[in-house]
């Protein structure tokens, strides 16, 4: 990845986070910190990695995305849109009644939600499922998975890290939002996770651990899992991201309030002009 | 009606097989119990498209989910207790709220269930499922019907949920029989009182139950109901209106399941008296099947005191079993 394609992506990233907090901004509320902890990842797949058709979102050829974690949907409507998957006026809908983009991921309500998803702990195994239609059809698309890491307190998480592993879904690459915090504080001190990236391994993946906020480090560990998954027999990825929870807003960067929190329109207008 | 020396998920087996040389979008998956459940020749038939996921039922049902997003048709098979209590909010939110297309199947029915006792005894499932919006919820009653409905719920866009009996019934219906979602089969005609019957064991009872009314001189309709939902409703009134009496009859508890559906039914036309048989608020237990049947009263003799109490106006009779949780 050169300087400049490296920027390029910082730029969709920034925008991605503008539109995030300007859409939960201008309802009022919302997931706001653990949807800004992946925009460096969003920005890389949906700008470097991610073979999709914003005109033909149901392209059958097209990599897949399981926002496992689906409370963070705001940020993929505000990629999706930017991307021209739909209207950049539907984020001003974001959980108003009757809306296309609802607090959680819905494949009946938007165009590029490949999955159904907000009860944790569920959309890595349907992910699973999609990689396994895959290789039966024989196309070559990869599925893409996020999941968070109090969301990896579920138990159906690990069954799935033991079924992928099991059928060598080798074009399922997953990723772990590690902001290290969950709703009522942070992971350590709920349920603590360990050693996570060495739990994905001794699961059977191919398993990583990069600065989620490093574009150039997120695209090289996706990068490398491609490259994997063209050997035989390979390994599902797991990339463990070191992220922030509610990174690049100050009024809710690092802070654990931010699962799920109020805050005026002024302040995210604030926050975006911040942004620069 | 003859006995049938084939078992229930034998012709399961085979009909999968069939469906699936016809459609190449039907996947098996299995937790672990492809023994129990009989799949093994669609595993012979399609390696490729058969999976056994081990002991993990929330994630086959999560895995079927996404099978389903992509096209597949996943036929996910386990036992009733842990397709509905273990994997209920899995089958709800990634397949049915999704709007995806997965085809549950609960064995071991209620107390066929038998010597694996509480622990795995379903009598609940049928109440579970029947509150999910949108889905069909489904109890063949012998070899033809599971053969015509398992086609039926293939040719379905939608989640389905259904309870196979697994060992060999007392076949009801002729090979070439034709169902539908949500028909129910109308076995016997009678103008006193009308037996509404889920499943194998229930509809075996229910028939024996019309037999004993007949030698009192009490003729009984007998209801298969086959689909617990969309219940079929034009047949159970039409029923119910001509007879003015009502018993259901369920390997399951009362509350929730046919029993509930058809009181509801009745309560809001006002058709017609009800009594039921089924489970009475209480877990399961072992022992055998026969032994289980004597100990929650899922007998024709009951469904024969009931209706009779039904029919003299004794409801004495009728209340002296029934709940009201």
């Amino acid at each position: 990845m050169t300087k400049q394609e490296s920027a390029d992506i910082a730029a969709q990233a920034k925008q991605i986070r503008g539109k995030t907090i300007d859409a939960i901004g201008y309802l009022g509320v919302g997931h706001i910190g653990g949807a800004l902890s992946i925009v460096e990842l969003l920005a890389v797949l949906y700008h470097r990695h991610m073979r999709i058709d914003p005109n033909d979102p149901s392209w059958p050829e097209r990599d897949r995305f399981v926002l496992s974690k689906g409370h963070a949907g705001p940020a993929l409507y505000a990629t999706l849109a930017l991307k021209g998957f739909f209207p950049q006026e539907w984020l001003h809908t974001l959980n108003k009644g009757g809306t296309r983009l609802p607090s959680h991921c819905d494949r009946n309500l938007t165009p590029g939600i490949d999955m159904t998803t907000g009860s944790l702990g569920q959309g890595l195994s349907a992910a699973c499922g999609i990689a396994l239609a895959a290789r039966i059809d024989g196309r070559e698309s990869f599925t893409y998975a996020v999941i968070g890491d109090g969301e990896s307190d579920e138990g159906q998480v690990w069954e799935a890290a033991m079924f992928a592993a099991h059928q060598r879904l080798g074009r399922l690459i997953a990723f772990t939002d590690y902001n290290k915090m969950q709703i009522d504080g942070k992971t350590n001190e709920i349920l603590d996770l360990g050693r996570l990236e060495d739990k994905w391994a001794a699961f059977g993946w191919e398993s990583a651990r990069v600065d989620g906020h490093d574009i150039e480090a997120i695209d090289a560990a996706i990068g490398a899992a491609k490259v994997r998954a063209d050997t035989a027999g390979a390994r599902p990825t797991m990339i463990v991201l070191d992220t922030v929870k509610g990174k690049g807003a100050a009024f809710c960067e690092g802070s654990v309030g931010s699962h799920n929190m109020a805050f005026d329109y002024a302040t995210a207008l604030n926050a975006i002009a911040e942004l620069g | 009606m003859t006995t049938q020396k084939k078992e229930m998920r034998a012709v399961y087996a085979e009909t999968l097989v069939e469906l699936a040389k016809d459609d190449d979008s039907i996947v098996v998956l299995e937790a672990d119990l492809m023994k129990a459940s009989g799949t093994g020749p669609f595993l012979a038939a399609f390696p490729d498209r058969c999976f056994n996921l081990g002991v993990a039922e929330a994630n086959m049902v999560g895995v079927a989910a996404g099978l389903s997003s992509e096209g597949k048709i996943p036929f996910a098979t386990t036992f009733g207790c842990f397709a509905s209590r273990r994997a209920f909010d899995q089958f709800f939110v990634s397949c049915a709220y999704a709007r995806l297309n997965v085809k549950l199947i609960g064995t071991d029915p209620g107390v066929s269930a038998a010597l694996n006792g509480g622990t795995h005894m379903p009598f609940e499932d049928l109440a579970l499922m029947r509150s999910v919006p949108g889905i069909a919820v489904i109890e063949p009653s012998d070899a033809a019907s599971l053969h015509g409905l398992l086609g039926a719920m293939a040719r379905r866009k939608g989640s389905v949920y259904m309870r196979l009996h697994r060992k060999a019934v007392p076949d009801l219906y002729p090979a070439d029989e034709r169902f539908e979602i949500g028909k129910a089969k109308l076995l016997r005609k009678g103008d006193r009182v009308v037996i509404v019957a889920l499943g194998p064991l229930m509809v075996g009872e229910a028939l024996k139950a019309a037999d004993a009314l007949a030698a009192e001189g009490i003729s009984a309709s007998v209801i298969d109901a086959l689909t617990l939902k969309p219940l079929d409703t034009e047949m159970i009134l039409t029923e119910a209106r001509r007879c003015g009496a009502v018993v259901t009859a369920e390997n399951h508890q009362i509350i929730g399941g046919l029993g509930s559906a058809v009181a509801e039914l009745l309560a809001e036309t006002g058709v017609a008296r009800l009594a039921r048989v089924g489970i009475q608020d209480e877990f399961g237990e072992v022992g055998t099947q026969d032994y289980l049947m004597d100990r929650f009263r899922l007998r024709a003799e009951r469904i024969v005191e009931l209706a009779k109490g039904l029919v003299t106006g004794d409801t004495h009779t009728v209340n002296e079993g029934a709940i009201h949780g």
